[in-house]
């Protein structure tokens, strides 16, 4: 076991599945999307359905346009005879969470958290609108991206990036994906137009659907399911003002007291997996997080390359832990956000034993 | 009987949610929003001393609740902006513009709206502006109809306000539409297609066999797809029901009438339907019956008597 727990028990990521994220998938119900993702991770512990002490999932109802939708995809887990299950009206970072403290309870060993996010129906950036403060936000419609720009510019009049370096970090981003079978946009994209000025196409995350599934384990239990399992040494979220002017949009000081309880600054990071669907927020973490030029940011392309919502931050950790259980990394933190101009965060370490 | 597996082709059709939340206003929200239609801007003082617009009832930083009310300018500075070149539906203004953060003098926090200005090199982070008041106003955030660019230099100070004003506003309806093009996926499809040539099909579980009607794609009990489809009925057994005797609006049906959960002849899961043809006292538990479809429908209009004998309970008890 790490020899720098905090925690009562010891719990790993033991295995990670994601779909194939598309920019729209009409064919398929959501729990049809979700299934074979679930069969994936599942395959890759040997275990059954049945055999999973919690359940837990994320997503959100404003996506399909449907009540409950998430009861229809437990269809895709086998939820009969009845299983021990929860779900999180967010993204499955924070169901993952939830099956975490499940784990550190002792009332479970095993959990199988997963997500998803079926974009395409409606228009995404109308719809996480009323995600937003109903008496002074919501009644003007500001979209997610709008919102994201004016974080971005209060980031350039800080001088704290300039547009040319945007580009670079959507540039980075869609050449490390070119490696991510399953990501939407790969390779060299074009930046693009202004959406909503500072930001430009290539700034934004392109809209998709797609899900994600962690299977995650405690002590030996882990050990057993996994050669070189992810542990979680480290987990936190944190939460700041709803109101936008409230905050200073250059900085993010939820993301640095997440990373501070977690354990990030204890010793270094190899890897980081951010959460980042705008380019401009990448810059933000960046900072919050301390990373320096050394730390491998978002191999797998990250968000904009593929963040179907409610699921891309359940990813982030899935890749962090699947360079662990490779051997790519020794030490990574995981970052997941929610709402507008990363209001919320969620920051894991996640760390494999020396071979 | 096992049929062959349907054309990838979805269906597909509009769907609209739409909700008006009435949302009630505490004393600090509705003396906001009420000032905004007198066109006073309020807002509130924090335990530090700084002051809040827009204003909220607890302190951001202490939790304590504030109620200190104070008049600020309906001046001020942009803090940060961003250009709108192509304005979304409901957006404050259709014609390109800035979103703003605006902190109006004597405010220490910036409130979020639009700035109606001539183009992006017009606007800047220090720039003055000023609200435009909405022609009708009603006490939403939406009196403001915009900030305009304002040739002046930062005057006001925050004043003491009572916060009180005659006809108090102390709710708001946030209307709100969302369209959406929803589609069931390849099993729903399937499902409906089939039931607008007046025939039932489920899909059949390869693992524990069971045959699942409406299908979803999924067994829930074995969590796998199920793929075979397999055509149920015509006929089935009511396996419950109960009479309803409320009269639905929009919905012409006369009351009472028996709602039935309906197993489906190689089915291994009832259905719901409304029986017909028979008195709402004289359905029963075991009754055979058959769907009706009338002109057009692309779905069983109710399910009638077949004449048939009643079913056994045990052929049926699993299904209840």
């Amino acid at each position: 076991m790490p020899a720098t727990s905090r925690y009562a028990r010891d719990v790993a990521v033991v295995a990670f599945a994601q779909s194939d994220h598309r920019r729209s998938s009409d064919e398929l119900s959501e729990v049809e999307m979700v299934m074979p993702v679930l069969h994936q991770v599942l395959a890759r512990t040997g275990l059954k359905a049945g055999e999973i002490g919690f359940t837990c999932s994320g997503s959100s109802d404003y996506l399909a346009g449907r009540a409950f939708s998430f009861t229809m995809t437990l269809d895709g887990v086998g939820a009969w005879p009845p299983i021990s299950e929860s779900h999180v009206e967010m993204d499955g970072a924070w169901a993952l969470y939830e099956a975490w403290v499940k784990i550190q309870t002792g009332e479970a060993d095993t959990a199988l958290v997963y997500s998803y996010g079926k974009s395409s129906p409606g228009s995404v950036r109308d719809v996480l609108t009323r995600q937003l403060d109903p008496y002074y936000l919501a009644p003007l419609w500001p979209d997610s991206v709008a919102l994201a720009a004016l974080q971005a510019q209060a980031l350039i009049d800080g001088g704290e990036t300039d547009e040319g370096a945007l580009a670079a970090v959507g540039a980075r981003s869609r050449a490390s994906a070119a490696d991510n079978p399953h990501a939407q946009l790969r390779g060299a994209v074009p930046q693009g137009d202004y959406q909503v000025r500072p930001l430009r196409t290539g700034d934004c995350p392109p809209i998709g659907d797609g899900a994600a599934a962690v299977i995650l384990a405690a002590g030996d239990t882990a050990r057993r399911l996994c050669e070189r399992p992810a542990w979680i040494t480290g987990i936190d979220h944190r939460i700041e003002a709803h109101g936008l002017g409230l905050r200073d949009l250059t900085d993010s000081p939820s993301t640095r007291i997440a990373a501070e309880h977690a354990g990030v600054f204890e010793r270094p990071v190899d890897t980081a997996e951010l959460h980042a669907p705008f380019s401009s927020q990448e810059v933000v973490l960046r900072k919050a997080l301390r990373l320096g030029e050394d730390v491998v940011v978002n191999p797998s392309g990250g968000a904009l390359a593929a963040n179907p919502v409610m699921a891309a931050g359940l990813i982030r950790i899935g890749e962090a832990a699947a360079r662990i259980h490779r051997g790519a990394s020794d030490r990574a933190v995981a970052h997941a956000t929610s709402g507008p101009c990363l209001q919320q965060n969620l920051v894991a370490v996640l760390e494999g034993e020396p071979a | 009987m096992t049929a062959a597996a349907s054309p990838p082709e979805v269906l597909r059709a509009p769907l609209v949610v739409e909700f008006p939340f009435t949302r009630s206003l505490g004393p600090v929200q509705s003396a906001f929003l009420t000032g905004l239609r007198e066109r006073v801007v309020l807002g509130v003082r924090t335990t530090e001393g700084t002051v809040m617009v827009p204003p909220v009832e607890y302190d951001p930083v202490t939790a304590e609740e504030i109620r200190e009310l104070v008049e600020v300018g309906a001046t001020g500075t942009v803090t940060t902006w961003a250009w709108n070149g192509a304005p979304r539906p409901n957006q404050p203004l259709a014609t390109p513009f800035a979103w703003v953060l605006v902190r109006l003098d004597g405010a220490d926090t910036a409130i979020l709206h639009a700035l109606d200005a001539a183009g992006p090199e017009a606007v800047h982070t220090g720039m003055r502006v000023r609200i435009r008041w909405a022609e009708e106003r009603t006490g939403a955030i939406t009196d403001i109809a915009c900030f305009e660019p304002h040739d002046g230099p930062e005057a006001a100070q925050a004043t003491a306000h009572d916060g009180q004003f005659a006809d108090a506003v102390t709710g708001i309806v946030a209307e709100a539409r969302l369209d959406y093009t929803y589609s069931p996926g390849r099993s729903q499809t399937a499902y409906i297609n089939a039931l607008a040539e007046h025939r039932t099909v489920g899909e059949r579980c390869p693992s524990c066999h069971k045959v699942y009607v409406p299908p979803r794609g999924a067994c829930p009990t074995c969590g796998v797809a199920t793929t075979d489809q397999v055509e149920v009925g015509p006929a089935g057994t009511v396996t419950t029901y109960c009479i309803v005797n409320i009269k639905a609006k929009n919905l012409d049906i006369e009351v009472p009438y028996v709602y039935a959960h309906i197993a489906l002849d190689g089915a291994d899961l009832a259905l719901h339907g409304r029986i017909g043809g028979i008195p709402y006292d004289q359905v029963r538990m075991g009754l055979r019956v058959e769907p009706v479809w009338t002109e057009g429908g692309r779905h069983p209009d109710h399910y009638r008597p077949t004449g048939e004998p009643d079913a056994d309970y045990d052929a049926y008890k699993e299904l209840i």
